[in-house]
This record gives C-alpha cells, structure tokens and sequence, in this order.
C-alpha cells in the first residue's frame, strides 16, 4: 500500500468541484434570505484562509464577513509589548515567545528592534523548545512569553507543568493568553458605557477551528440561546469554510438558531479535558484585559495563579514593568473593523501610513489580521 | 597544519600561507591563480557579464549541498541568468578563530567540484579571520565573470508575446534549510534543489531559442521574481496556482509551518520568459536535464493589472500575490 501522504489529508477540503458545488448550494440556498447576513469569522486563522483562498469571490452579494478579533498577535496591547521589550532588553536574559511577536511595535519599539539593540530575542515554534534553551544557558534567566488564545495556553501550561515538575530554575512566564467567548459576548453586548454594541451587525458565528478542539463546542453554547446568533464552527480549509457558510444560511432559512459542528473531525462538544485542567491547574482569569482596538474585556484573560508567583515575571519584575494604558494611533480604526462596524478598506491610514513593515494599527501587525490579509491578497480583486 | 582555525592563519605570515596553500591553491589550482599577484590578469574577448554575491548559511552543510556549492552555484547561476558562460572567480572568506579546519577543507572542496561542472576557475582569493563571536563561523563572498553567449536578455522586455516556464518543483532550498534550522525530523527525501543551471541555459541558447528573460528564484522565490518582472516589464503576470510544481515534502513543510512554497528560497530552479511558439522547443530541452523534467508553463502575460502577480485557482477566484515582507516566521496556530 502506498504511503499516506500528507497532501492527500489535505486535498479532498481544496477540491475544486467540491468548492464549486458548495458555491452553487449557497447561491441557491441565499436566494431565500429575506435580508442580507453578516458573518463573523472569529479567528484570524479563518480571515486568513477566507482571503487567502478568495472565498468572497465565490460568495452572493447578500452574504458578507465580518473579520473578528481572533489574532492573539494583533490584540496584544502596547503596554503588554513594552513588558517584553523590557524585559528583553535585561541583562543575562533571554525572552521566548513564538513568531509573529517578533513584529509588533508597542511604544518602544518591537522585539525584531530589541534584537537589533542587543536584547535576547529568541522564537520558537513551540513553548517546548524553552527547555532546550533553558539547558543550553544555565546561567541566564528565560522569560516565555506566552500568547494566544486556548489553542496555545495548554501548550504554556505543559510547559509550567515541566519546570515545576523537573525543578527547572530559570525558566520564568509572562502570561498573555487570551479567550474567545467573552470577546464574543463583547461584540455583542458590550459592557463598555461608551460604546453601543447592539449597533454591531453581527448575525452569526463561524467558530474558530483549533480553538474548539481544546475546549469543545460547549463553550459557545450561550450564543444561540441567550443571544441568538446562530455558531457553527468550521475547519480553515476552503471547502470547510463553504460548508459552514451554508449551514448558517440553511439555519436562516429554517428558522434555526443553533450551535453546530462542521469541523467534526476534531471537534468534540466537551473538548480536549486533559489540557483544560491542565489549563485550570495553573491559571485563574484576570479580572479586566485589555485588548489593542477593543479596550478591556472582562474575563478575557489569563494570568497564573498566586501560589505560582515566583515562576511570574509579572510578580518578579513588577517594579520595572510599566502599568499605564497607552493609547492606539488616533486614525487607527481597528475597534471598529474588529467590531464588525468598519472594513479595512474604509481606514484612511490603510495601506499608506499603515502597511504591514510599519503597522500602526493592531489589524495590520500579524498575517492573521483582517488588514494584513486585505493589504496581502489585494482585496481589489472582486 | 592545526585542527582549528587560528586568528595567526588570518594575518599575512608563515601561518596563513599554509592555509593558502594547503587549502585553497591544492583544490582551485590553475595558471593564473598560482602567479600569486597582487592580481589575476586574463583576456576575454566577447561582451561580458559580472555579478558578486555574498553567502551565510545555517547550518553550513545541509541536504543536497552546503555553503560551497551554494557560493558557486549562486554567481554562477546569476551569469548564467543573463546568458553568460561562466569563466573567472574571486573568492573571498572571511572565517570565525575556532572554525574546524577540516569544515574549511570539505568546503572548499566542494566549491572545486562546482567550479568543474560550470567550467570556471577562481583567479583571486583572500582570506580573513575574525575572533570568536564576532561573525557567524563563515561568510564567502564569490565575484564571477562570464561571457555573453545570447545577447539581449532582460526582465525589462517581457511582453504579452511571452509565456513564464518555471524549471522544476519550488521552494526545496528554503523548506530543507527550516526543516534543519527548526529541528523538523522528516522521514523523507526532501533536499536543497542548489545546483548550477549552466548546461540547461547552454542548451536553450544553443537550440536558438530567443530567450526573453530569466531569473533564478532565490530568496523571496518565485514571488519576488514574478513582481520584479511584473513591474519591470509593466506587465501583469497572471499565473495558475494548479500549475506550479510544489513536491509532497516542500508542501508538508508549507502546512505545517504556515508558508506559501511560492515565497521559499531556491537554488537550482529559475523562471524562464520565452515567446509563445517557442514554449514547446523550451519545455523538450529543459526536461532532458534530470535538473528540470519537471519543466512547466505557470503563468501567461497580460495588461489586466500592470505591474501585479494575479493567482488564479481551479475553483475559479483570483488574488494578488504579493513580494514577501519580512523575516519567514512560523504562524501560531
């Protein structure tokens, strides 16, 4: 029997005609819509393949995305970029994180300048590989920064489970992980005074992919019921998106408002429970996170729990780290864009003052947000 | 002579001699080399081209070639880009106290052996060592000098007239030097494409094929060189993304990873502009080279957006594919 090729997993989602016939269901299918719906893909994972892939193309005039807030690169708030940097910029230090960190301006510069001043800035393409540098310089301290949404946290938290577990001295964390659902439900319905939320035109979810293999469709059951947008979550390959897509229109033109699984080859409705207890093991939310274009979100975020304060760089360094809020650039409109109220394209900065070597703006800063995918794949092309 | 690399082997005396000799006058060995002048002298009567290219790596040795061939491969290759034969070589290495000695040999070795595939000589040389921790191990910089075989090849003349035929699959350099860079253990025959392209663009030039542009896709891939044409020609250039020949191993890479093969760095693959009637003659010539049977047609030239690279897929969308920007990082999820 001929090997199992990797190519093979992937093309029966990129088959042209299986791309083609969805096209044609959703066509007929949007036909019986009595008014035009939004939908939001979540995860800059998705923005990334919709564009990528050129989705919208294939797509009626009365079915249109909304581009979330899903990229853990473009929501990291300049104070929290200013941590890294600083504490990059120690001596006998070294400061990990993963790949698309190394771009992001905060106040001071990005970690990419850190490096070039003579800061230890080390990626990896996974948490585990800290260990390996740990071992490799005994002498000096290795701060992880850890980003991402709950498909990245259970990888930080085996990493803690390691250090604690083998006694590793010089590893430390910088906790900056983040979640989906009170995101969602800050779209929505947001808790900030200033901002109306109910003005959003948000009518359904597609859920994120990997996200959910960690933690279960469950958690995004409160969206159909308590605020009636339909969820389903969907895989990143084209022909997953499709489906979706026209699993949500079918729910409107049913009358349906439910939470489904497209994505059934990996997600479950309970999810991945080793890696949430791990999860739970280490970490507690933070009261208030703030995200970059969307302000502070309650229980949004991660942070390590009291007893694990001396593995906390936020506890360890706390006298260096700096505390004020920093404002986005003023013509920046990603709050907007990440709310569903504004499309790249509508910024006036969008691809002049603001392009991916030199983003102001959060959307703009990693592949995964929704201007980085408009600016890259040229969106001129309908 | 000593096992290591010493600061002595790079300062003029008895020492660096011996490196000279032992090392580089025993592998490049010719005529003009051993007058040891302050200066190569030679007479080339045809038009001439020159290019000069600088080479680090890591890791220095790597499946399917190391820095060696690469500084050979890579001015060669720029020569014979540009319809030159590649003749005469300046080699320069600049070298990090500490470095394995015999490294320096397999290298230097592996340069010679290149060199006699292309049929060129290195006429000059300098060696420099630097201390410990002040450059990455070894940095080798080749200027080459080639003469013209076919006159006029140019990215600047591409037209509507022409197709663009790439050489073989892409983006193996790239994805085999971040395969070993990231620890990626791959059960699999993935290997660098680094090899000269003289002998295929001999033989093109000599079946008479008019010959519109080439490039060789190196860093920034077949992207950067599809935008480069794209604007120097004002043309745009749409290309079939079902075309482009992308191996299991380069595409694995890509997925897992997170690339586009398109923007990987290659070392033996070039894109070819050729006139329409002359794609045919083109193709037959390239894929009788084990280098290049795997020769296509990916793209076609038109003015529907001039100075932009459009992909096409079989399913019917279109976008833009765009220089890469930056340092190729791995995505987070």
């Amino acid at each position: 029997m001929d090997k199992l090729k990797l190519k093979d997993l992937y093309d029966g989602f990129r088959d042209p005609e299986v791309i083609k016939g969805f096209a044609k269901l959703i066509e007929q299918e949007a036909k019986k819509l009595e008014k035009p719906i939004n939908i939001m893909e979540v995860c800059g994972g998705h923005t990334h393949s919709i564009m990528k892939f050129g989705l919208p193309q294939l797509l009626p005039q009365n079915i249109n995305f909304i581009h979330g807030p899903g990229c853990p690169v473009c929501i990291m708030p300049k104070e929290r970029i200013d941590h890294a940097y600083i504490l990059a910029m120690l001596d006998d230090t070294i400061l990990v994180t993963l790949g698309d960190m190394i771009k992001v301006p905060g106040s001071m510069g990005s970690l990419q300048d850190a490096r070039a001043k003579g800061g230890d800035v080390r990626f990896v393409y996974s948490p585990l590989d800290t260990l390996k540098i740990a071992e490799e310089n005994p002498d000096k301290k290795i701060i992880f920064f850890a980003i991402g949404f709950e498909t990245t946290t259970p990888m930080t938290t085996s990493l803690i489970d390691i250090v604690l577990k083998r006694g590793i001295k010089n590893i430390f964390f910088h906790i900056n992980h983040v979640t989906v659902p009170e995101v969602m439900v800050e779209l929505i319905d947001s808790r900030d005074e200033h901002i109306d939320s109910y003005n959003n035109t948000i009518d359904a979810f597609l859920g994120p992919s990997h996200v959910s293999v960690i933690t279960g469709s469950k958690i995004y059951e409160q969206f159909p019921t308590k605020y009636k947008r339909p969820v389903v979550v969907a895989g990143f390959e084209p022909v997953d998106v499709m489906e979706a897509i026209l699993m949500i229109v079918k729910q409107f033109n049913e009358n349906r408002c439910e939470l489904e699984i497209e994505y059934k080859r990996s997600v479950s409705y309970d999810g991945n429970l080793k890696a949430q207890a791990l999860i739970e093991k280490y970490f507690e939310k933070t009261s208030l996170f703030k995200w970059r274009g969307l302000g502070n979100v309650k229980d949004s975020g991660y942070k390590l729990r009291t007893k694990f304060a001396n593995i906390d760089a936020q506890e360890i360094y706390k006298d260096i780290l700096p505390k004020d809020e920093i404002e986005d650039h003023k013509l920046c409109i990603c709050g907007d864009i990440l709310r569903g109220m504004a499309k790249p394209d509508e910024c006036t900065i969008f691809g002049t003052a603001c392009k991916p070597q030199t983003p102001l703006g959060s959307c703009m800063v990693s592949s995964e947000g929704a201007c980085a995918a408009y600016y890259k794949y040229g969106n001129l092309l309908k | 002579m000593n096992k290591q690399i010493t600061l002595a082997m790079g300062n003029g005396g008895q020492e660096n001699n011996e490196l000279i000799t032992n090392i580089f006058y025993k592998y490049f060995k010719n005529d003009i080399l051993e007058k040891s002048e302050d200066a190569a002298i030679f007479k080339i009567d045809k038009n001439i081209a020159m290019s000069t290219d600088s080479f680090t790596v890591s890791p220095l040795f790597f499946a399917g070639a190391d820095i060696g061939k690469l500084a050979i491969c890579g001015t060669c290759n720029d020569l014979a880009m540009m319809g030159a034969k590649p003749k005469y070589l300046t080699c320069s290495v600049i070298i990090e106290e500490g470095f394995p000695t015999r490294d320096l040999e397999k290298i230097v070795k592996s340069m010679k052996k290149e060199l006699d595939i292309n049929g060129a000589v290195v006429v000059s040389g300098d060696t420099k060592v630097m201390p410990k921790g002040s450059i990455d191990k070894i940095v080798i910089n080749t200027t080459g000098i080639g003469e013209i075989e076919q006159d006029g090849i140019s990215s600047n003349n591409i037209t509507k007239d022409d197709v663009i035929i790439i050489s073989r699959d892409i983006g193996s350099h790239g994805a085999t030097i971040f395969a070993s860079r990231e620890g990626i253990e791959l059960d699999s025959e993935l290997k660098s494409d680094c090899a000269s392209l003289t002998y295929q663009v001999q033989a093109l030039i000599k079946s008479g094929i008019k010959i519109t542009a080439m490039r060789d896709a190196t860093r920034g891939g077949v992207s950067a060189v599809l935008n480069e044409w794209s604007k120097q020609s004002s043309i745009c250039v749409e290309v079939s993304e079902d075309s482009i020949p992308v191996s299991q191993e380069v595409y694995g890479i890509c997925e897992i990873l997170g690339f586009e093969a398109l923007n990987l760095a290659n070392e033996g693959t070039f894109l070819l502009a050729v006139k329409k009637e002359d794609e045919q003659k083109a193709l037959e010539i390239l894929k009788g080279f084990e280098n290049s049977q795997n020769a296509t047609k990916i793209a076609d030239v038109t003015d529907q957006y001039v100075g932009k690279v459009i992909l096409k897929s079989a399913y019917g969308t279109k976008r833009f594919l765009d220089i890469p920007t930056g340092e190729l990082l791995p995505r987070i999820c």
